[in-house]
């Protein structure tokens, strides 16, 4: 791969115009209803230049910064799971005929999407749905290619919120691996690392200049900076046993008091991928076809057996959800299924803190 | 002995096969088997299951229920469900009329393992529905393995009029099984045993337990006491196998329904060796 490069400010939009010249819709962070969100852009002045975030548990509000940086914010309620593994897909169709049903099964054409902005953390819950939904005895075929056709372009961190902890589950705030190009925002442009051939490809017609030793220190100094602000920390330290063998721990009730199941941490885990098949049938109900939809373990049919649920209270539901995501995900997947992202706590609408609930269920705080 | 990989995952695994109702059977309230062909003929063997596996039954506008084979017809067109109606799915199912088409994607999941080669006797616990499963290992074994071993059925059910498939046991003990079958509840023309399954293991001839196999399916506090009977008869830990149940819906370990502990039921399963679920049934609502 080539050496780093530096992209001035001002040529921001040149790189946005080569990927639409080849293709590509521009998937990118965008405001809308008072969040940063992930959507299509056309031009650079779609993207929150000036804004940044404020987060904790609970709480999240977009104020405007004092620069006029385009990338100053971490991460919001939307992830790219939305375009990889997305919401609602349907997956098969019943057509009714003279001799019965018959059935086909689905796949969508998919678009050409180029990522821009994607974080760290958010680099690592790509590769852990990749082990989920491509490397099982079955390959979902959609998200294959969604996957291999989307071009991704990263964005080194340069804050972290009160709820990041990336460094602890060891997949941020660096952007290392997992992308095709990746920015580092600096005072006068951005420096340029090419991660892929598909990324040379891409850059190399903007005829961009080497980095600098300046620019290179820059971006070092801000990777620096960021990890510095990152103050969460998980103790993941044989975190899988310490979980486990705590499974009928007094006080997952204490946290069943508090968590309304709402699901809302599901919904926005970059990593969660339940899902379930609903039937949707014509109003003449010749043709049936079957949609999926993201699903959530705090939902209580989930489980239903013979219409009773094997989770029956909010105490298991959550223990449930906890434990995959840091325990048993490592027994499937051979790794957590959490990235540090801190999106479960900014958006539980009662600020449960899973790193506060590890430790209040089986210690290890350091 | 390990248990045997599913079969080679099809094209996609979203493929819906049609199949068509050929015949019904009440077995017991509220229980049917029903015999299905596939439309297609090349789909039977694109499709083709062993002992323990599961398909997806689909009814149009209902949805799918994960259904074992109770019976396992080899080369041949065939499909045997036995379904016990209580969902909005399994009662579609039961209104079927003959000659109707449904959809079938699978099979799904491990299966049972095969008869190691020193198989002594093989011991098979069933209560209520789980006996369907079952039944293609007790005619598979009656089929081929009578010369030189032991075959015991150990039925389970609410009451006498619940013990599933009991028209066949006759014909399985004429082969040569040992079949006890018990009710919870009994009835003024019940002759047989009453009581739980598992105080039936403790009363068995075991001439060689560490060659002796246990296959169990039903309640899962029937399968856990039956385990313990196993092992206060010295059978092998590693020789005691559970068919487990959760809710399927992708039935591909896509969709995290039948999560259980660290497994998925549907594609881990439904078939464990007791070791890796024993701590795991402990545990309330999991």
């Amino acid at each position: 791969m080539t050496s780093p490069l530096f992209l001035p400010v001002a040529e921001l939009p040149k790189l946005l115009a080569r990927l639409l010249e080849l293709g590509y819709k521009v998937i990118a962070p965008t405001i809308d209803q008072e969040a940063i969100v992930y959507s299509e852009i056309q031009s650079v002045e779609d993207l929150p230049r000036g804004w940044t975030d404020e987060q904790e548990p609970g709480h999240y509000r977009i104020k405007p910064t004092s620069n006029d940086r385009y990338f100053d914010y971490v991460v919001g309620p939307h992830s790219w799971k939305k375009y990889l593994f997305p919401p609602l897909q349907l997956i098969s169709r019943a057509i009714s005929g003279e001799e019965g049903w018959t059935f086909e099964t689905c796949s969508d054409a998919p678009e050409q999407l180029a990522f821009l902005g994607v974080r760290a953390c958010e680099l690592a819950a790509m590769k852990i749905q990749d082990r989920v939904f491509l490397d099982g005895a079955y390959v979902d075929t959609g998200y294959q290619r969604r996957r291999e056709g989307s071009f991704v372009i990263a964005v080194n961190c340069s804050v972290a919120s009160p709820n990041c902890f990336c460094t602890s589950m060891n997949s941020g705030p660096r952007c290392k691996t997992g992308f095709d190009l990746a920015l580092t925002e600096l005072d006068d442009g951005m420096f340029v690392e090419v991660g892929s051939s598909r990324g040379q490809d891409v850059i190399e017609p903007l005829s961009l200049h080497a980095a600098t030793t300046q620019h290179l220190n820059s971006a070092e100094n801000l990777y620096a900076r960021t990890v510095s602000q990152v103050s969460k920390h998980l103790n993941t330290d044989d975190l899988r046993n310490r979980l486990m063998s705590n499974l009928n721990d007094g006080k997952w009730d204490s946290v069943a008091e508090r968590c309304l199941s709402c699901t809302n941490c599901t919904m926005v885990c970059p990593t969660c991928f339940c899902s379930h098949v609903s039937e949707v049938p014509s109003l003449d109900e010749t043709v049936v076809e079957r949609q999926r939809k993201w699903d959530s373990c705090f939902n209580l049919e989930f489980t239903a057996v013979h219409g009773t649920p094997v989770r029956n209270d909010v105490r298991s539901r959550y223990r449930q959800w906890l434990t995959h995501k840091l325990a048993t995900w490592h027994d499937q997947f051979g790794e957590s299924g959490c990235v540090g992202c801190g999106r479960c706590i900014t958006w539980c609408p009662v600020g449960i803190d899973l790193t506060v609930e590890v430790n209040a269920i089986c210690g290890g705080e350091s | 002995m390990t248990t045997t990989p599913a079969n080679d995952p099809p094209v996609s695994a979203w493929t819906t096969a049609p199949i068509v109702l050929r015949s019904t059977k009440a077995e017991t309230p509220g229980v049917f088997t029903a015999e299905f062909e596939f439309k297609c003929e090349q789909d039977a063997a694109r499709f083709a299951s062993r002992p323990g596996q599961f398909n997806m039954l689909y009814c149009p506008g209902y949805g799918e229920s994960a259904i074992s084979l109770s019976r396992v017809c080899e080369n041949s067109q065939r499909l045997v469900h036995t379904i016990r109606s209580v969902g909005d799915v399994t009662n579609r199912l039961a209104r079927l009329k003959i000659g109707e088409i449904i959809g079938l994607r699978g099979p799904f999941g491990n299966g049972w393992p095969d008869f190691p080669d020193d198989l002594q006797h093989l011991i098979v616990v069933g209560g209520g529905i789980g006996l369907a499963p079952l039944r293609p290992v007790i005619e598979q074994f009656l089929a081929s393995h009578m010369a030189t071993r032991e075959l015991t059925v150990l039925v389970g059910a609410r009451s006498c009029e619940h013990l599933l498939f009991a028209g066949e046991y006759q014909s399985w003990r004429d082969s040569g099984a040992t079949v006890i079958a018990t009710v919870d509840r009994s009835a003024p023309e019940w002759k047989g045993e009453v009581g739980v399954v598992p105080a039936l293991i403790d009363r068995l001839n075991i001439r060689d337990p560490a060659e002796t196999q246990l296959f169990a399916c039903g309640p899962e506090i029937m399968m856990s006491y039956s385990a313990t009977a196993a092992l206060d008869r010295d059978i092998p830990r590693d020789n005691i196998w559970f068919s487990m149940e959760r809710h399927m819906n992708c039935a591909i370990g896509h969709c995290g329904r039948c999560q259980f502990g660290s497994h998925f039921i549907c594609t881990s399963g439904p078939v464990f060796r007791y070791n890796d679920v024993q701590q795991l049934l402990t545990i309330h609502g999991l």
